[in-house]
This record gives structure tokens, C-alpha cells and sequence, in this order.
């Protein structure tokens, strides 16, 4: 299955592009309405780009009578990200979720670089959020931390039911004549094929620890990249960064990934998830 | 109806230090003057926009300067090359003027040969920092050209339904002569079809995405 990244597609601007997916990902929403930071907000790099949005977003209030009405127009499955500055931020909105019959899942952006975080711990996060919903919960997590497969058996622990995989990460670029950072923020967040290894090490590492279901992304642009994505361990994959290139990449990657698949004789996306993985797919544990 | 599609290049030509781009026109629809198309910028990661200068029949012709990666790659294609093309996008300039006039500066004459056909080739004020740059003002017609230090704001006349587009000092410049100009804004952006949420700018108080909202937005 294919599904956007979450804050790299506006399906009520681009309702087109959004029904080639198989499953639409809001941008995150937070409690309160938030501007965003302050401009510049994007810069290529040699392998990639670098943002810094910061969580604009109109609040769960304003998504609720606004948007997730058209939203559910639209005929994809919808997920909701969430975000927050606290725990109780992510419970809330969990809760808030919980009895919206248009939401298929939640997930929980754990990961955002452009912002604060928050004080507790991915998996207190996954646990706080685990008791307001009986909705599918999965956890995005960042690709950065030095202990990711022990976060990942962590909210797995805590209730999660599969896991987002890779969020961007934090970096840096400069002006070419004045030598400062080239965003307002300074620091922003990583993403494009730069990212890709860094991504499918994370998918890799985390189908092994957990066997969870994992929606793989980090640079993917083509079909033989979705096709490396399943076999590190994703049961999905999702498209980011490409969308802002190519708006027609949803039916391009998923021609791509069919014929993929063919040439190496597997009928379906699900027999190549786990394929990199010596010893075959790991049982759930 | 915007799309996407891949366009050959039919000519580069210099216009001073700038670059007109021409290529096929395609199934693209060439839109409403001010309004802008993501181009394909080859070897880089993301496309650039670039408002419409000229429409002529099968074509669609684009003036860039080249001032970083992405506008160097694009001021450097040779004809018989493909590149993507995707528009047209935002919202363009309003025609239903009665006294239009034309106020530009450096690159920011790029809409304004499309715009000037439109309707009907009404008189325009553009600005220069040298005598090289302003050869582009050749592209307008009726055009009347200052050259740095002498400013467009300085000649503005009153009693005109101005349609700006130009570096930033300049459209605040002319907002503040004008009140209701129709201004024509800038900012970087990768998507232009407001997914990415790069290109936001500060419009009534609040931060709007430039590629939705804008680039023509009215002065006020």
C-alpha cells in the first residue's frame, strides 16, 4: 500500500494526487492552532532538502468542522498525525479521535525536529495515548536515536500497532556567499534520497526487533526504491519529498513496484516484505 | 486544469544577462498572466517556479536569471532537451482593469510581455540595475525604462490600476503609492501546489502559503 508522508501532500489542494494513494496521512495536528515558524522554511541541498515548517497547523478543533468532513470525501482510507508538547497533549487527542468513525488510524509524530519536544518518553507517549483509543496506533519515530530498536520494542511494549518509519532529521545548511543557515530556524528537518540509507537501516533493524508492521519511508522516489523498503521489513511504504517533484509519483511508483514485483516472480507487495532478512520474516514475537 | 508533462526545449536565447526558455506548449494550458509553473530544473532535487512571459502559439516561453543551482541548471538547457513542466499554478493577475499600467523591476518583468498581450499592450514602468539588464524591457511593449539609481516609483503616475511584480523593496514601495495595486510576490518553494508549506509568507497578518494564496495578491 502507498501512502503520502505525513505534511508532504495537501489532499483538500490536491485532491487528485491524494486519491492515487491508498491511505491519506493529515499533517500533523496539534491541541491548538499553530502559524508555524517563521520564513525561510525550505532549502535544497546537494542530496536533499531540508525543512522547517514547525507544525503549522489550524488545531484539532478547526480539523474537526473544516477539513475532516471534506477529508472523508475523498474516499481514501484517512490517518490522523498527532502531535504535541506533552503526553497529555497526545491523550487528548487521542481521545478525541477515538468515536471519529472517517479516522482509520492515528499516529503519533514522536519525532518532529522543527519543534520542542516533549518531557516523556516515546513509549509514556504511546502509553498515555494507548488507553484514550481503541484505533490503530502507530508510532513515527526518528531515524537519529542511538538506541531506535529499543525504542521501537518500547512502544511496542506500550500498545502500539506498528510503527512509522523514518521521520527526517535534523540538519544544516548555509548561504553560499554570507556562510549563516539558510532557514529562519536555523536547523531543519532531512529528507530525500539522502535519507534513504539511513531509512532502510531503521526499517531493518526495527522489523527484527519487533516484527511489527511497519510503513517504511525516507527518500523513496522510485519503484525499485519501494521495492527495497518492503524488503528491509515495511508492510507499506510511503511517499514524502518525491510528491514535491512529481505530484503523478503515486501512480508512477506503484506502476514501478508492480512490475518490480513481477520480475522477480512475487504476486503481491506482501511476499517481499521481510526479503532482505537472511533467515526469511520474522514471526511476531 | 494544471498538469504535468515533459516538454521539449525549442530555443535558449539571451536577453541581456537573463534567459528565455522555450518550449513545446504540449497539453500544458498556458493560464492566466501571473499565475506560474513548476519547472523541472535538471540534475536538481526540486523544480523552481517561474511565472509565464510569453505564450505564443505551440509555445511557452520562461525569462530566468540565473542566481543559484536550480535557475543556473534551467538558464543552461539546450533546445532538443526534455524537461518537466507542471501549471498552471496560484492565482494570476485580475484583468477586469480599466487603466492598467505595468510596474516592474530586474527579473520581475518576466509575466509582463503575456501580461501586456492580454490587455492590449496597456504603457509600463520598469526599473534596471544597468543598461544590460534592461535589454528585457524590449520584451514589453509601451514600456518606459529607468536605470538605477532612478526608481519606478519615482515616475509613478497617479489614476492607474497598477499590476506590479518585482523585487520586494520595490512592490512595498508601490503598495505604498497605491494602496489597491494588484502586486505580484516570490518566494522559494518546492511543490507549488501547496503540499510542502515552504513558500509561507506573512499576507494580512499571518503566515499563508504564497503558492495558494498568491503569488498575485491585492495590495491593502
Amino acid at each position: 500500500m502507498i501512502f503520502n508522508a505525513s505534511g508532504c501532500l495537501d489532499a483538500l489542494e490536491a485532491p487528485e494526487v491524494a486519491r492515487a494513494l491508498d491511505v491519506f496521512v493529515t499533517k500533523t495536528v496539534t491541541p491548538q492552532p499553530r502559524e508555524g515558524n517563521r520564513p525561510v522554511r525550505i532549502a535544497e541541498t546537494e542530496a536533499g532538502m531540508l525543512n522547517s515548517i514547525g507544525l503549522e497547523n489550524p488545531g484539532i478543533e478547526a480539523l474537526f468542522a473544516d477539513k475532516l468532513p471534506q477529508l472523508a470525501q475523498l474516499g481514501a482510507p484517512l490517518w490522523v498525525s498527532v502531535g504535541g508538547f506533552a503526553a497529555s497533549d497526545y491523550a487528548e487527542l487521542c481521545a478525541a479521535l477515538d468515536d471519529r468513525p472517517e479516522v482509520a488510524a492515528i499516529e503519533l509524530n514522536l519525532s518532529c525536529p522543527n519543534v520542542e519536544e516533549a518531557p516523556e518518553s516515546a513509549s509514556e507517549i504511546v502509553h498515555a495515548a494507548r488507553r484514550e483509543t481503541r484505533k490503530t496506533l502507530y508510532a513515527k519515530l526518528s531515524p537519529a536515536a542511538a538506541d531506535l530498536q529499543d525504542t521501537a520494542r518500547a512502544v511496542q511494549a506500550a500498545g502500539a500497532d506498528g510503527l512509522t518509519l523514518v521521520n527526517t532529521m535534523r540538519g544544516l545548511a548555509l548561504d553560499d556567499t554570507t556562510l549563516q543557515p539558510r532557514l529562519g530556524r536555523e536547523t531543519g528537518g532531512y529528507s530525500g534520497p539522502g535519507l534513504k540509507p539511513i531509512a532502510l537501516a531503521a526499517v531493518y533493524q526495527c522489523y527484527r526487533a519487533t516484527g511489527m508492521p511497519i510503513v517504511g519511508m525516507g527518500g523513496i522516489s522510485t519503484g525499485r526504491d519501494a521495492l527495497e523498503f518492503l524488503a528491509a521489513g515495511a508492510a507499506s511504504i510511503a511517499l514524502g519529498t518525491i510528491l514535491f517533484s512529481d505530484p503523478d509519483a503515486p501512480g508512477r511508483v506503484r506502476r514501478e513496484l508492480a512490475d518490480e514485483l513481477a520480475s522477480r516472480g512475487l504476486s503481491t507487495a506482501e511476499a517481499a516484505t521481510g526479503l532482505a532478512h537472511s533467515q526469511g520474516p520474522v514471526s511476531v514475537a | 486544469m494544471r498538469r504535468r508533462s515533459r516538454l521539449r526545449v525549442v530555443a535558449n536565447e539571451a536577453v541581456g544577462p537573463y534567459a528565455l526558455v522555450r518550449v513545446e506548449r504540449g497539453d500544458i494550458d498556458p493560464g492566466i498572466p501571473g499565475q506560474f509553473f513548476m519547472l523541472e530544473a535538471p540534475g536538481r532535487l526540486l523544480p523552481r517556479p517561474m511565472s509565464l512571459c510569453e505564450a505564443p502559439a505551440g509555445e511557452l516561453a520562461f525569462l530566468l536569471e540565473a542566481i543559484g543551482p536550480g535557475t543556473r541548471a534551467l538558464a543552461a538547457v539546450e533546445p532538443g532537451e526534455e524537461i518537466h513542466v507542471f501549471g498552471p499554478l496560484g492565482n494570476g493577475f485580475r484583468l477586469d482593469v480599466e487603466k492598467p499600467l505595468l510596474v516592474g523591476g530586474g527579473i520581475g518583468v518576466a509575466p509582463f510581455p503575456y501580461l501586456s498581450q492580454q490587455l492590449g499592450g496597456p504603457p509600463a514602468i520598469l526599473g534596471f540595475r544597468s543598461d544590460w539588464h534592461a535589454e528585457a524591457a524590449a520584451l514589453v511593449p509601451n514600456a518606459q525604462v529607468v536605470v538605477e539609481p532612478t526608481l519606478v516609483t519615482e515616475l509613478l503616475p497617479k489614476g492607474h490600476d497598477v499590476l506590479a511584480c518585482g523585487p520586494e523593496p520595490m512592490l512595498e514601495a508601490v503598495r505604498e503609492l497605491v494602496p489597491d495595486a494588484q502586486l505580484a510576490w516570490e518566494a522559494p518553494m518546492a511543490c507549488g501546489y501547496g503540499a510542502c508549506y515552504g513558500c509561507a509568507v506573512e499576507i494580512d497578518g499571518v503566515l499563508q502559503r504564497l503558492c495558494v494564496a498568491g503569488p498575485v495578491l491585492e495590495a491593502a
